[in-house]
Formats: structure tokens, sequence, C-alpha cells
């Protein structure tokens, strides 16, 4: 059982970001907010893209000082960021690739995940012939297929249809829970709120409220907080 | 185009029209003519003497080397310029400047300009000199003028490559466990190198064409730096055949380029 602890600071021009959290492993923590209030900024100082003070703890062991590439945390980006110019099989197949294997080998370590994501039939596609759902599949297949110790996922369904959120969140819902480690999952949305067991509020860089959903609905700390699990 | 504003375009009026002709004229006819002119029975014997076939060797060779030096200089300096974005306004503006000067420049004031700086009383040059080493009029001399005059176009091309490729994929193959080497191999460069190719491409172009930069910091020896476009010139006084043999050739190679680049690298240009 380990826990990701973060305590980390951002500081920047309007309001310092700063973020005080704790994520078990098999669990999923939530950080909703308003726009602008600092999510993804949250997100990039746990990646490591974003320059923070502070500590990172998984299991006790410090991450913050590590660059993005040791970290270990799966990030599923807004926009995705699928590379353009590889295909989907070598998209899942692009952190095996850095981890040292030969670029056969590395297409082999992907096909269990163009298996679990569905993506057998589309491996040879490019991204830009992709729908909004297939390539959040190969965004999440991406990002798991790095065996990260931690899952962060960054909005994500504002990528996608309408339509079709409702059965992506589902599949979401199945996968995070597949997911050993702590998840954690940045959005403005209640529905998306509802894929994580417990729920953390951040507003203008602070936390302002913790919770389940429910226990936020129940006693919302804040006008914004109402708005939200109304 | 939607329809609405197709229709609203009106149809050029007869001014426009028939001076737009003469302008296709302007560019047209003077090619049509080389063509015409061209003694073509004549020209497997033109093309092979020795004359031409030295210069199209050094020319091929010269701006070859070049294009290399370009590339090796180049891609590093499009990197500082793309970078320039975040510094203040008077650096970023002087360096974008800078750059943009050999491609505004006449060439033969930027051959001046290297003589004065190379030749053998040049501010370098009598260091150089000092140690032995004589640039002017030698096949290094040309490939300093080509690059001078040429690099601009691959600088401008690879930083715009840089610019339109999504640096947040980087950040993407960070966290995926790229180190910065892998990031830089297997993810910005492969993005931009669709930006390299042309940028290439068009360097080595303007290299080969490259006539007053070279004749005046290089001068005009056979085999040593008579590129083609100079041995082309000089022959019009004596052998008029042979110029128009140089200039076919030189008209080939560049229609050859215009060729390879059309789908691959400049769709908006061509199509």
């Amino acid at each position: 059982m380990s826990l990701l602890e973060i305590d980390l600071v951002v500081p920047r021009d309007a309001f310092d970001v700063v973020a005080r959290l704790e994520v078990p492993s098999g669990r999923a923590l939530a950080l909703v907010g308003p726009n602008g209030s600092g999510k993804s900024t949250v997100l990039g100082a746990i990646a490591g893209l974003v320059a923070a003070t502070g500590t990172l703890r998984l299991d006790g062991r410090d991450l913050a000082g590590l660059p993005a590439e040791s970290r270990g945390i799966g990030l599923v980006f807004q926009d995705l960021l699928l590379f353009p110019h590889l295909s989907v099989r070598d998209n899942v197949a692009f952190p095996a690739r850095v981890r040292g294997s030969a670029r056969a080998a590395a297409r082999a370590a992907a096909d269990p995940w163009l298996d679990r994501f569905d993506l057998r039939d589309l491996a040879d596609r490019h991204p830009g012939a992709l729908s909004g759902g297939q390539a959040q599949r190969v965004a999440l297949a991406r990002a798991l297929a790095s065996q990260p110790a931690v899952l962060v996922l960054d909005e994500p369904m504002t990528s996608l249809d309408v339509e079709i959120r409702d059965e992506v969140r589902a599949d979401l819902a199945r996968d995070i829970r597949a997911f050993d480690g702590p998840t954690i999952v940045v959005s403005h949305d209640v529905a998306d709120a509802a894929l994580a067991d417990e729920v953390a509020v951040l507003e203008r860089g602070r936390i302002v409220q913790r919770g389940t959903l429910a226990q936020l609905a129940a006693a919302p700390a804040t006008p914004w907080v109402r708005r939200f699990t109304r | 185009m939607p329809a609405s504003a197709r229709r609203r375009t009106r149809r050029p009026g007869p001014v426009v029209t028939i001076l737009a002709a003469l302008g296709l004229a302007l560019l047209v006819l003077p090619l049509l003519g080389l063509l015409l002119r061209a003694p073509w029975g004549e020209l497997p014997r033109l093309l092979a003497s020795t004359e031409v076939l030295q210069a199209l060797g050094l020319s091929l060779l010269t701006a070859s080397l070049s294009t290399l030096a370009s590339l090796v200089l180049g891609i590093p300096l499009a990197v500082l310029l793309a970078h320039s974005v975040a510094w203040s306004v008077v650096p970023r503006r002087l360096l974008r400047a800078v750059i943009t000067i050999p491609m505004v420049l006449p060439p033969v004031v930027g051959g001046i300009a290297l003589l004065l700086l190379l030749g053998r009383r040049g501010v370098l040059g009598q260091w150089l000199a000092e140690v032995g080493v004589t640039l002017p009029f030698t096949t290094g001399a040309v490939v300093i003028a080509q690059t001078f005059v040429a690099m601009p176009f691959l600088v401008f091309a690879v930083e715009g490559a840089l610019r339109s490729a999504d640096r947040r994929s980087e950040l993407a193959a960070a966290s995926l466990g790229a180190s910065r080497a892998q990031v830089f191999r297997l993810v910005t460069l492969p993005l931009v190198a669709p930006g390299i190719g042309a940028g290439a491409v068009l360097c080595f172009t303007r290299a080969l064409g490259e006539f007053g930069a070279t004749i005046t910091f290089a001068g005009s020896f056979p085999g040593v730096t008579r590129t083609l476009p100079i041995a082309s010139y000089l022959a019009m006084n004596s052998d008029p055949d042979t110029a128009i043999a140089l200039a076919l050739l030189l008209l080939a190679v560049s229609l050859a380029v215009l060729l390879a680049l059309r789908d691959r690298w400049l769709p908006g240009v061509v199509r």
C-alpha cells in the first residue's frame, strides 16, 4: 500500500498555488475548481513540468528533486498531445522505446496495451486520423504503458464530443479502478469528479474543501462548491 | 473558400489583366527564349567540355558544403531565434534583423564585406595570414560566400518548423520517461525534419546560384572558384553557346528542386 503525499508551492504572479494532498494507492482524487484556480499548475508541478518548491513523496521517497522523465508520473494531457508523426502503435510503444527497447521490441511491448484499449485495428493510423474517443484511448494506453507509479488525468473529457462523454467516462472509471497506484483527476465537471473516491476543491491556489461529493454537497464551503455540487 | 467570399471577389478588369499578362510574360519569356535559342544539337558536346564539367563539379561541391555548413550552424541559430520570443524586444528584433540582412543585401556588398573581414589585410584576415591561412580566392572562400548568402533561408525555414511544432509534445515525451537527448531525437527532430529539409533545399539552390558575393570574395579561377553562374557569365562574351548550355544546366537543377519540393515541403507555395 503506497501513499502519494503532495506538499508543493508554485509561485505565480497573481497568487501562489499551494497544494497539500495525500492520495493512497488504488484510490482516486478529483481536483476540481473554477478556471484559473491553478489546477493544471498543480498537475504540472506533480509531473515535474512546472517549477515548484516543496516535497512530493511516494512511499516516503521525495520525487520533487527529480526531472519529469524520472518521476514515474503517467500524465494524460488535456489535449492528449499524441505524437503527430508516430502511428498509434508507435505512440503506445514510445515509453518502451525510451526505456531502451529496440523498435521491434517496443512495438511488441505495446501490443497488450493496444489489445486492452481496443486499438489493434487503429494501430497503423496516425493521430490526425482518429476520433476524439479513439485518441483519448491512445493517450491513456500510452500513459499506462510507461508503467507509472501515479496516474494523472487533466480534464479527461474536454477533448471529447458531448455525446460520447458518458460512454468514455464509464470506460475511464473501469481503467482507474484497474490501476493500482494513486490517481488524480483534474476537472471542472462534477460528472468527472464522480470518477474519484474523494474530491479536493482548489480556488485561487488554495485547497478550500476536501471530502466525498456527498459531503461537499451537504456542506459546501464556498459558493463555487455549492454551484458545483448542485 | 466559402461561396460568399468567392462571389465577392470581382473578376479583374482589363487594366489589371493586361498588366498581369505583361508581368507573367516578363517572368516566362526570358526562360522561353533560353530554351528556343539553346543549341540543342551541340548540347552533349558542350556539356561534356572540361570547362563545363569543372564548373559543374565545383558548383555541386561548394553548394553541398555550404548547405552542410548552414545545417551545422543554422539549426542552432534557428533554435536560438525560436527561443528569442522570450527575450525583450530590442535584442529579439536585433537578432532577427541581423539574420535577415544577407537576404536583402546585394550579394556584391556581402562579398566586399567578407573581403574586408577575411582578406589578407582584413580585420581577421591579417591574423589568419600570420598563421598561414589565406581565404580569399580559394574554394573555401566560395563556400563562405555561399553560406553567408544562403544560410538565412535555412534558418527561417527551420525556425518556422520549430515554432509550429507543438513544444508541449516535448513535455509529453518527458513525462513518458524520455531524456532530453531522446526527446530531441525521437520527437523534436522528426517534427522539424520537414522544415530542415525544405530549408536545406532552398539553401542549396540559393548557394548554387550565388554570383555576386562569390566573384567579389573568391574571384573566378577555373576549377577553384569558377562556379556555374560565373562560368556562364564569363562565357557569354567569348562563347555564347557554352554560356547557354551552362545556363540550361542551372535552370534544370532549379526546376528539379522545384519539382522535388512540390508536395513534400512547400504545399502552400506551389499548389
